[in-house]
């Protein structure tokens, strides 16, 4: 056995083998491998080896902070493993420390493709713990940002997907679009990127005619320009051939690997919590469940595609149903109240205060409200105490769960399959590392 | 707890007996709190079940109760994609003894989720193969979502590089 041959074999191995904390000085010893190896090895033919190869963590297609190490005989996987923790930034831990309502702000931060989401999924999650719910109009504002930010997201995944495999045209339009829809959060929100627009019990502001007029009109235009880039892919042969068969996934090993959202959808599952286990005011609108059987990366493209009009469709029913009335829930210890009364009147006063010193005290309990996030399913598990911050708050954030797939994906297929199969799967680190 | 979930906690505890420690419902969330040694069976169980199937595993991770006795907890989320139902399971373990048996045999799925667990928390899972650290160091020693770890960490406990080069 030559001196690759173990280094590969030392690094596949588990450092832990049933308990106990990993021995220390693992990668320590493999660089020691590394370097009392043989200098007249570099004279084999390299053939014969498997290689090893880490792409990443600061590959352009990687992410950014996502790395994938690949055991490689000649150009074919023999087996590739991610490895995460480049961008680890405590959220879960975070949470504990910090009360409901600061905490807004970071989610923000998970998926950063899509924060309006992410900021009603957590809300959703506090407002179920807490046991009220806010008023239809701010129900419907939450269900269009959130389609909006749907659209936002799938338009990068469609975009990135399209110049990883060398299509650089597309990301550009997409990018193109998404900056049509930060002009619009910019308008209704105030902030183009972190958003942190919910509040407990409803939204920071009412949307304006304003926000709604561009709203509808960048849906004019949209379907449109989406056919434009449809067109410029699904007629390139190259981005058919190399989407076509790879990253090949069944039903029923999707289910089992724990996909979930266009990644599942796009081997045959009809699962869309928005219809499954409906939040919001999805009930009350006409939308179809896209799904696709290949279960290949061009199933997931296209499922994502296709899911961009479904968007369309759902937030031309919410301007159209838009309801009038309050945007906040008339829970008073829960909701912060408005700042003018706030100055002006003496109960609100002390409300406020409490709210910004203590938090909102919810009973004990646990609960847990996931919603369909454009990655897949995105979770949040409150754990409470009765005090002003969770005792433990677990984000099940979909591109996690997503990623753990990826060497039953990659196995056998090319080096150059990688960045299509990656790309399919549409992860973002932000969300995948916490 | 609608009829769905009443029958099959009903048929979960004529199954496991005594396995099944504790029911709870709370904002229509339903915990079912089972013992250690029956864990990759009352999986197994949910995975098959004719009624109400759940062949997604949705989440595992766990939790810090930072009691005296049993004070971690290992949650895990079931999802029943024909019935669109979802489960919630609990074990509970103690600090000096803090192991669960791995669900990778049930659910490939959940090995992730088992690491996250154990580099999180120090909760072991014998069965699963590749129980690596997830976010940490290979070689840290400490569990930072344990509650008795310091929200602003352990200074020194990440060797950072040297100025100037190693």
């Amino acid at each position: 056995m030559s001196t690759d041959r173990i280094i590969a074999d030392d690094m596949y191995q588990s450092p832990v083998a049933t308990s106990s904390i990993p021995p220390k000085g693992q990668r320590t010893q493999l660089l020691q491998a590394l370097l009392d190896m043989d200098p007249d090895l570099t004279y084999d033919d390299p053939l014969e080896n498997d290689m090893i190869l880490s792409m990443g963590p600061s590959h352009p297609a990687t992410h950014g902070v996502l790395r994938i190490l690949l055991r490689l005989d000649g150009e074919t996987i023999v087996s590739g493993i991610p490895e995460l923790g480049y961008l680890h930034r405590g959220y879960e831990k975070i949470a504990e420390n910090e009360t409901y309502h600061e905490f807004i702000t970071h989610t923000d931060r998970l998926d950063y493709l899509q924060p309006v989401h992410n900021n009603v999924g957590y809300i959703l999650a506090v407002e179920k713990l807490l046991g009220i719910e806010a008023p239809p109009r701010a129900q419907y504002i939450r269900t269009m940002l959130a389609e909006l930010a749907r659209i936002s997201s799938h338009l990068v995944g469609f975009g990135v997907m399209a110049m990883d495999v060398g299509a650089m045209t597309l990301l550009l339009w997409c990018f193109r679009e998404r900056e049509k829809i930060h002009d619009i959060y910019d308008l209704v929100i105030g902030a183009r990127f972190t958003t942190s627009y919910t509040r407990i019990g409803g939204l920071a502001q009412d949307i304006t005619h304003e926000g709604l007029a561009a709203i509808s009109a960048f849906l004019d235009q949209f379907p449109e320009r989406l056919d434009e880039g449809e067109r410029l892919l699904n007629r390139n042969r190259i981005f058919f051939d190399r989407c076509r068969g790879t990253g090949l996934i069944t039903a029923e090993e999707a289910l089992a690997w724990g996909f979930t959202g266009p990644n599942l959808r796009g081997s045959g599952v009809p699962l869309d919590l928005r219809r499954d286990k409906p939040y919001l005011v999805y009930n009350d609108l006409d939308f179809d469940v896209i799904t696709e059987t290949e279960g290949d990366s061009l199933a997931r493209y296209y499922v994502r595609l296709a899911e961009m009009k479904e968007s369309v469709k759902i937030v031309r029913q919410c301007i159209e149903k838009l309801p009038s009335g309050s945007i906040h829930a008339h829970e008073p210890k829960k909701v912060l109240p408005r700042k003018e009364r706030v100055y002006t009147r003496m109960e609100e006063l002390i409300h406020d205060f409490m709210i910004v010193n203590f938090g909102v005290n919810p009973p004990a309990g646990e609960v847990y409200q996931a919603i369909e996030s454009s990655k897949g399913q995105l979770g949040f598990h409150i754990v409470s105490r009765g005090e002003g911050h969770p005792w433990r708050l677990k984000i099940r954030s979909p591109s996690f769960c997503n990623l753990q797939v990826l060497p039953h994906l990659l196995k056998g297929h090319m080096i150059s399959d990688i960045l299509a199969v990656l790309g399919s799967i549409d992860p973002v680190m932000g969300e995948a590392d916490k | 707890m609608n009829e769905t979930l009443e029958k099959l906690v009903a048929s979960m505890k004529d199954r496991f007996g005594a396995g099944i420690t504790n029911v709870t419902e709370f904002r229509d969330d339903v915990i079912v709190t089972v013992s250690r040694d029956i864990i990759v069976e009352a999986t197994t169980f949910l995975r098959d079940n004719a009624d109400c199937p759940f062949p997604l595993c949705e989440d595992v991770f766990g939790v810090d109760q930072f009691t005296r006795k049993q004070r971690f907890e290992v949650n895990y989320h079931f999802f029943s994609v024909a019935k669109k139902e979802r489960i919630h399971l609990k074990v509970q373990v103690e600090e000096q003894d803090a192991s669960v048996p791995s669900i990778t045999g049930v659910f490939p799925g959940a090995g992730w989720y088992e690491r996250e667990t154990f580099d999180m928390y120090g909760i072991t899972f014998p069965g699963n193969n590749d129980l690596r650290r997830m976010y940490m160091p290979e070689s840290y020693e400490y569990f930072p979502l344990r509650k008795d770890f310091p929200l602003m960490g352990i200074p020194g406990s990440i060797p950072l590089p040297k100025r100037g080069g190693a």
